[in-house]
């Protein structure tokens, strides 16, 4: 019988039949079922599959880049702002090429449903001038995975497999086929693969530009691009990913008129393309996400007018596509029956009841009152919630450990308080450095690390800072007389704020830790927790 | 054969328990089915929906079309009206009346109940009190999938398989209470027909 998997499910039991001997990732919407799925698979644990999450993305494709050194498949996975902080690595590891396979996986978020952007992996891929591979729906999201792996291999270069929301989060029924075995450990056969110093990194950069002719005809030959004949030509369509899906929706028994070209592999198949113009009057691009197709095949200055898609508003130019808005651009009428009544209001998430965070932005709108100049910098998790009312807490919310940083910025621009609210897995994934540098100069910041002990917002995983805070915090050099710990319950909350005052008013670092378990954890975890190493503050 | 359903409510009212065992029965019934759901951060306590797709063809979006949906299964009166525009004509909405308030301009409830009852087919059911009557107020969900269940393409006996081998992993006493809200859900649903 099929499956009933998740798009990332899909690819994660893809990676595990392909042979891989791990993942390596840093939770984020919608990318996240994907190692979780590796994590709970009894398959992946008697293979020994390592699937234990890492500390941000830039060290999981790092790790991974090292297990491919070695030899083995690997794969490795992110949301899309997740590849901005492993873009060192993932540019530099297209130079070097890789060994065993090596797979990329990127989980894009048009709509930003979880998201602060809804940047388009796609222009990653071309940047770095490597296979990009974009499934349409679950089934090939499997069949794709596998061969991602032969491909990365067969190429030298990491391969990146771009997934959207709606694609990750839908189930369907899926068909796996036979395993392959792990591959042995093997060295790379070039010892300078590897040594990115300028004469080396020269001659690997010549050697990824000359296979481009080959990743192209990877392409034009691909089983996943095709093209699909119609009668009507009056229009011709490209269809990239999971458009082709909302496309075919519009037709009966998928009964298209129009010929389609169906594009799941990149770089863009160019004789497809061609034909595709040289048949058709006009061209219909349809892709989720940027106009990345669009811009690339129609002429700078749109007088020809041939090609039509977001750039051109026969597409909306933001959020994601469905098949409504498809729809409206094929020149269909939408037709729906019913508004929605005036009396429905608005339903925003909100942070859970008893959640840890509450008490802590009720101890800050007290201080925030008490001193109008306040700012809170805010950061990446739930804790963003406290930007909407009841709380309203905070004033910035940008990017993974920005927090510390913006608070230094601001405070060396004259502002204090400055004050800096990240959660505990976040400032262990980005927020230490930020802290180290205001040691060093000794800014007068207070930084309020919420510690939840979870990755609370993805699905409560394990937290890397979980029983490490304070070690940490004392060994980047924090002083331990503005080293403090809270515990932000309701009853507390004078004390807390009278201390988190004090701390604003120290001229220099301090480090307040307001630590409480996230209500989502389960009972075993927050056990776990308990047992933890005890360390006591002077 | 292509069935729309949409499942709404507020994060954490358990709408992809009512999914997963659409999802099972479809599969098990040899049909095509795609459901996609919402996760992140929208799950805390926002509003969120799951579109089921059940078909014996190839189904391509796993979003439905708006005015395409047969039926709106709903664990919240509010949240039922959010998606009213991908209903199609004279589709089936399908409800519980207890509203779960968690914001401050939540509309009169009178309100809400006279907007359902404008629909033609509309099921509005108390399977709250149901589900607590019968010992397991975790079972609301299940009550309003029996509700709608003669109006599934699935047969009786799928979906109550479906209820069996997911709850099975709870004990026999858990899959008896769900089996129990189940029914319950059909004999109201067909009381208010009749």
């Amino acid at each position: 019988m099929k499956k009933l998997l998740l798009g990332n499910e899909a690819l994660a039991q893809a990676a595990i039949d392909a042979g891989i001997s791990g993942v390596y990732a840093y939770p984020g919407t919608p990318s996240t079922e994907i190692t979780e799925y590796i994590q709970k698979s009894k398959t992946a644990k008697t293979l020994n599959i390592h699937s234990q999450w890492s500390v941000n993305e830039k060290t999981a494709m790092e790790a991974a880049l090292g297990m491919s050194y070695a030899g083995k498949r690997v794969l490795t996975v992110m949301k899309h702002v997740g590849l901005n902080v492993a873009a060192d690595v993932f540019m530099n590891m297209a130079v070097s090429g890789i060994n065993g396979g090596l797979v990329v996986v990127v989980a894009d978020d048009p709509s930003m449903h979880s998201s602060q952007n809804e940047q388009d992996s796609r222009n990653y891929g071309r940047f770095a001038m490597i296979p990009i591979l974009e499934p349409s729906n679950q089934q090939e999201t499997y069949n794709i995975t596998r061969y991602a792996f032969h491909l990365s291999e067969q190429m030298g270069l990491p391969v990146m497999v771009r997934m959207v929301t709606r694609l990750s989060h839908s189930r369907a029924g899926i068909e796996t086929s036979k395993g392959e075995l792990q591959n042995n450990i093997h060295l790379p056969k070039n010892p300078h693969q590897f040594q990115l110093i300028p004469m080396h990194a020269r001659n690997r950069y010549q050697h990824l530009v000359d296979i481009q002719s080959d990743t192209r005809e990877s392409s034009e030959n691909s089983y996943f691009n095709t093209f699909i004949d119609g009668p009507n030509t009056s229009m011709g369509i490209i269809a990239s990913g999971i458009a082709y899906n909302y496309l075919m929706e519009n037709f009966d028994d998928g009964d298209c008129p129009f010929p389609i070209l169906k594009i799941s592999q990149y770089p863009l198949p160019k004789k497809q393309v061609k034909k595709l113009f040289d048949t058709c009057k006009k061209i219909l691009v349809l892709e989720d996400g940027s106009p990345f197709i669009e811009e690339l095949v129609a002429d700078y200055f749109s007088e020809n007018k041939k090609v039509i898609g977001r750039l051109t508003g026969h597409l909306n130019r933001v959020g994601e596509l469905n098949p409504d808005n498809i729809s409206e651009a094929l020149g269909f009428e939408v037709k729906h029956f019913t508004e929605m009544p005036k009396i429905v209001t608005g339903r925003p998430p909100e942070l859970c009841v008893g959640c840890a965070h509450r008490d802590l932005f009720e101890a800050v709108n007290q201080l925030s009152k008490e001193n109008s100049n306040q700012q809170v910098f805010g950061d990446i998790g739930c804790y963003a919630l406290g930007v909407l009312p009841p709380y309203e807490s905070i004033n910035t919310l940008i990017d993974m450990g920005a927090s510390i940083t913006m608070a230094k910025g601001a405070s060396d621009a004259g502002i204090h308080p400055s004050v800096a609210i990240i959660g505990d897995s976040t400032f262990t994934h980005s927020g230490m450095t930020g802290l180290l540098e205001a040691v060093i100069e000794n800014s007068p910041i207070t930084v309020i690390i919420s510690d939840n002990s979870a990755i609370a917002m993805t699905g409560a995983q394990d937290s890397s800072a979980s029983g490490r805070l304070i070690d940490i915090c004392k060994g980047l050099g924090v002083d331990e007389n503005h080293l403090k710990l809270i515990n932000p319950l309701h009853k507390n909350l004078d004390k807390n704020i009278d201390l988190i005052r004090n701390e604003i008013n120290h001229k220099g670092v301090s480090v307040v830790i307001a630590q409480r378990p996230c209500v989502q954890l389960p009972k075993e975890k927050k056990d776990k927790l308990k047992n933890l190493k005890k360390v006591s503050l002077n | 054969m292509k069935t729309n359903i949409i499942l709404a409510g507020v994060g954490g009212q358990g709408i992809l328990t009512i999914a997963a065992v659409l999802d099972t029965a479809a599969l098990a019934s040899n049909l095509n089915i795609k459901q996609s759901e919402v996760h992140g951060m929208s799950q805390r306590g926002g509003a969120v929906q799951s579109h089921v797709r059940i078909s014996d063809k190839e189904i391509h979006s796993d979003l439905i079309p708006q005015g395409k949906a047969d039926m709106i299964i709903s664990v919240e009166p509010m949240e039922l009206l959010r998606y009213l525009p991908f209903l199609k004509k004279d589709g089936l909405l399908v409800t519980d009346i207890n509203p779960f308030v968690n914001i401050t301009n939540y509309p009169e409830l009178e309100a809400l109940y006279n907007e359902i009852k404008t629909h033609p087919n509309s099921l509005l059911i108390d399977a709250k009190t149901i589900a607590k009557s019968l010992g397991n107020s975790k079972a609301t969900n299940i009550v309003l999938l029996g509700a709608a269940a003669a109006q599934l393409p699935l047969s009786d006996e799928s979906l109550q398989e479906a209820i069996k081998t997911l709850f099975e992993r709870k004990g026999e006493k858990i899959v008896r209470k769900n089996l129990e809200a189940y029914n319950k859900g059909k004999e109201i649903a067909l009381e208010i027909v009749s």
